[in-house]
């Protein structure tokens, strides 16, 4: 019911009908591995972080606890990899004119990408095949390169990205990329700040996500030290973070201010041009103005140039024709609010930690902490997809801004929607398959205390000669 | 430097097609080995010869897409818009295979096993062929330089039918003779006889596939077929040679040995099909120079592939050393 006319109201005439379904799919596909990303890049981190205190203060729990994230994380990445590969597919399934025209720039960082996570592929190997293999400082720094690696690969997709909303170092001549800067394809005007955002926000949901899991088996009753453990590494290093993530916030809505007014626009929820722009919280875009929010009085115009005089470029100075739809303004801005009112959630969240345990080096006793740190994790992931829907929703209609429009971008041929869904079936399936195992891994561990898990790139346990099916239990 | 990037590529390809035939053909043992108890054993030693090599072979697969729309981005936009059925049942295919090796080894229950198991099985089949037909369809000239060829006509043609079956056909003779050579270094003398006749069979398949080959391309693909008995003749031979060695050395040698010549067998079809196809990216009609990216961008792929190397391969032998003084160790 809800979707039809949204459906309808998002194909205007003369769009290619692969369009609606492509866009679905790439929304859907990406917002799934985005996911993922956090627990390759970020808690790896963590679980360096248990390894160092287990050596450190030799401390058996947290040797444990880093063991098994170091598996958890092995599952995470071999989905993360399937996902990926289909993503890479889908690049020019999808959108063979983005690739076709500039897939010479476009393309540079996805290589760049490949060497990165072949990188921490390997060491991931080396680091889960380590455990009670190496000497405990060998093994630990055999972590290093997982995290490092990580990193770098976010960059280089980051880069891409920033690349497709401030498009810099190619030379055309009529449609043609005939030169590339391949520097400046990398480092282009919005690398910088997407690229700390990701990274920050990858450390804010890896943080709240395994929290989250350990504040669960505190409320049912598991006090133990090795759950405190668990609990308290990763909410320390999201509790950091999340305070330097908001102020960064601030400092990326004006680089968007001053180099993308577009997405500013829709993002502030500007139709007209002017000062004294109010802040609007949550409203909707409706037959050119703005209903139903609350205005801030000043309050955009002094966020963006810290006086009340700033003046902000609304809708009404992109083209007619290619100034985005009302209705996608309007997911842009609400997505924005979400994610700034979710950030803030979770900065409270942190304050009362911070306070307490400044207080008495305790959790707060309270049992609403427990339950509201359960779902801190799906709130930073919720926080994490608003965020990208920002981006890229608020750079329609362009897929390359100013040079490609998301139109010409799009294949013209076949059934999407057939494709789309296979696509579906089978992610709910991986979806389904990895909460599956990692509750079966879990369960193994809680209940029968075993600990020999073989996970994906993992050693291979020893094939006897006369092999019988119980080898584990 | 168009060529040096088209070499890339095409070492890409090649190492995607060895690496991934010997997963995809093990796939392929494992769809036929029966019932789950007389499968049992061969699923076993399936399991645990090929489980450790899928990260490798789809870093290979998205090398070769990435180099394809980063240095050639015009062909590459041209193959998607023409192949997207094989392509996207290929990526389908993917998905399930890695979806096994991402969960197989935390799944203990047979039951839970025998689904998953299934699927990829399945997918491992299905995947080189819809590939081999892509092959077929891009050799034969079927994809327009502009794209948006035929939907159905460019892969499902005699080139390509040739092609996916061939893909078929060769990943499992190399999987049989990897298995067989596995079974041998293990002691397994029941898998080690169980897979030897599996590997000539399958060549014995492979050799009247090809001898079928040589009319359907003379009917359907005439060029390809003149240049695959002029430049790549040489390659088409030492592919049949080395195959036919790795044969002979199956019971003698020691296992090291027929598998390399198995695996040059299937890299020399592949190499043999590079060459016939030079200088044309696509068919005969577009040429590498001309679907190739600007000069910097290319030399930033040679740049990448040379630090890639230089990063990866001897993190790769880190790895492999340790586990091999860990072997040791335990055993
Ligand atoms: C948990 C993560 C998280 C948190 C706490 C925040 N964000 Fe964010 N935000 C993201 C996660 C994110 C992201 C990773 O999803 C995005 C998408 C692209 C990017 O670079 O970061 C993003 C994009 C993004 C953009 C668009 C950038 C562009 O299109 O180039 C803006 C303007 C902001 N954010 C601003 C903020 C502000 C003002 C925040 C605090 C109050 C904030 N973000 C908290
Ligand atoms: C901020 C954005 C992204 C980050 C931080 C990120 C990070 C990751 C991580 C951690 C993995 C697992 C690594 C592995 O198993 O090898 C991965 C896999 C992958 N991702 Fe993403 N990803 C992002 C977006 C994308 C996008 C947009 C694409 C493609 C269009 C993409 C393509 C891939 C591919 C191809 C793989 C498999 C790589 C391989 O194993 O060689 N990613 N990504
Ligand atoms: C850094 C990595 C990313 C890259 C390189 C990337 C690339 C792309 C491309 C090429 C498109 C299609 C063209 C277009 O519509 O403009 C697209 C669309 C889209 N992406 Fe991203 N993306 C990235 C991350 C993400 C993430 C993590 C999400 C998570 C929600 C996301 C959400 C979307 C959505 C919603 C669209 C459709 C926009 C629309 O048509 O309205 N993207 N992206």
């Amino acid at each position: 019911m809800g979707l039809a006319p949204l459906a309808g109201a998002a194909l205007s005439a003369g769009d290619p009908a692969q369009l609606l379904p492509a866009r679905e799919q790439m929304a859907f596909t990406l917002g799934f591995h985005i996911v993922l990303v956090p627990f390759g890049l970020a808690f790896t981190f963590l679980m360096m972080l248990a390894n160092y205190r287990g050596i450190r203060g030799a401390d058996a729990d947290a040797l444990l606890l880093a063991e098994r994230w170091s598996k958890v994380a092995a599952v995470l990445f071999a989905v993360g990899a399937v996902s990926g590969t289909v993503l890479s597919f889908e690049m020019g399934l999808l959108w063979p004119g983005l690739m076709g025209r500039f897939g010479a720039a476009y393309g540079i960082p996805f290589g760049i990408e490949g060497i990165f996570f072949f990188l921490e592929a390997i060491f991931v190997s080396i680091y889960i095949y380590g455990w009670r293999r190496l000497r405990p400082w060998p093994h630990f720094w055999s972590g290093l390169p997982v995290v490092l690696s990580g990193a770098g690969g976010t960059a280089s997709v980051v880069a891409a990205n920033g690349w497709m909303n401030l498009p810099g170092g190619i030379t055309l001549s009529g449609d043609r990329v005939v030169d590339v800067n391949p520097l400046a394809v990398f480092f282009n005007r919005a690398f910088w700040y997407e690229f700390v955002h990701m990274l920050l926000a990858a450390y804010i949901v890896a943080g709240f996500m395994v929290a989250a899991t350990y504040a669960a088996g505190m409320l049912r009753g598991r006090r133990d030290r090795y759950t405190r453990l668990g609990f308290l590494i990763p909410f320390t290093v999201a509790s950091v973070v999340i305070p330097l993530q908001i102020l960064f916030g601030d400092v990326i809505a004006r680089e968007v201010f001053h180099k993308e007014p577009a997405k500013f626009a829709a993002i502030e929820l500007v139709p007209q041009t002017g000062d004294h722009v109010p802040e609007t919280l949550g409203g909707l875009l409706v037959d050119g103005k703005v209903r139903y929010g609350i205005d801030i009085p000043n309050g955009a115009s002094m966020l963006s140039g810290f006086s009340p005089s700033t003046r902000i470029r609304g809708l009404d100075t992109i083209p007619p024709p290619v100034r985005p739809a009302p209705h996608l303004v309007n997911i842009v801005h609400l997505s924005f609010d979400v994610m700034v009112f979710t950030s803030f959630l979770l900065l409270g969240l942190s304050v009362w930690f911070a306070w307490a345990w400044w207080r008495r080096r305790d959790l707060p006793r309270s049992r609403w902490f427990l339950r509201l740190a359960t779902v801190s994790g799906v709130v930073s992931v919720i926080c994490l997809e608003t965020g990208w829907i920002v981006t890229e929703v608020g750079r329609q209609p362009w897929t390359v801004v100013g040079l490609l429009l998301t139109s010409d971008a799009v294949t013209t041929r076949g059934n999407m929607w057939l494709f789309f869904a296979g696509v579906l079936v089978l992610y709910v399936a991986i979806g389904a398959g990895t909460i599956f195992v990692l509750r079966s891994m879990h369960h193994r561990w809680r209940r029968l205390g075993v600990d020999d898990v073989d996970v994906p790139y993992g050693p291979e346990p020893p094939l006897e000669q006369q092999p019988t099916q119980a080898g584990h239990a | 430097m168009s060529t040096l990037a088209a070499v890339i590529l095409f070492t890409g390809v090649v190492l995607y097609a060895i690496f991934a035939g010997a997963d995809f053909g093990a796939g392929f043992w494992d769809l036929t080995a029966g019932g789950a108890e007389r499968g049992r054993r061969p699923r076993e030693l399936i399991d645990h010869s090929v489980g450790p090599v899928w990260e490798a072979n789809h870093v290979w697969l998205i090398f070769c897409l990435v180099v394809m729309w980063t240095a050639f981005p015009p062909a590459f936009a041209a193959i998607m818009t023409t192949l997207y059925v094989p392509l996207g049942l290929a990526a389908l295919g993917i998905v399930l295979r890695g979806s096994g090796f991402a969960f197989r080894k935390v799944l203990v229950r047979t039951a839970e096993q025998r689904v998953t198991g299934a699927a990829f099985a399945i997918s491992s089949v299905l995947t080189p062929f819809f590939f081999g037909t892509v092959a077929g369809g891009i050799a034969s000239g079927r994809v327009p330089d502009g794209g948006n060829g035929e939907a159905v006509g460019s892969w499902v043609n005699p080139t390509s039918l040739l092609g996916g079956v061939l893909a078929v056909v060769v990943c499992a003779y190399v999987a049989a003779v990897l298995l067989t050579a596995d079974a041998r270094a293990r002691r397994l003398q029941d898998l080690e006889a169980y897979f030897r006749h599996r590997a000539l069979v399958m060549a014995g398949v492979a050799g009247v596939v090809s001898i079928a080959g040589i009319f359907i391309l003379h009917a359907d693909a005439r060029h390809l077929f003149d240049q695959l008995l002029g430049p790549g003749l040489p390659f088409v031979v030492l592919s049949a040679a080395a195959g036919l060695t790795a044969l002979a050395l199956l019971r003698s040698a020691v296992p090291r040995v027929p598998r390399g010549f198995a695996v040059v067998a299937a890299g020399g079809v592949v190499i043999g099909w590079g060459v016939a196809q030079y200088p044309y990216l696509l068919g005969t009609h577009l040429r590498i120079a001309d679907a190739a990216a600007p000069r910097p961008t290319l030399v930033s792929v040679a740049v990448i592939f040379v630090a890639a190397a230089l990063l990866c391969v001897p993190s790769l032998i880190l790895l492999y050393v340790l586990q091999q003084r860990g072997r040791l160790e335990e055993a």
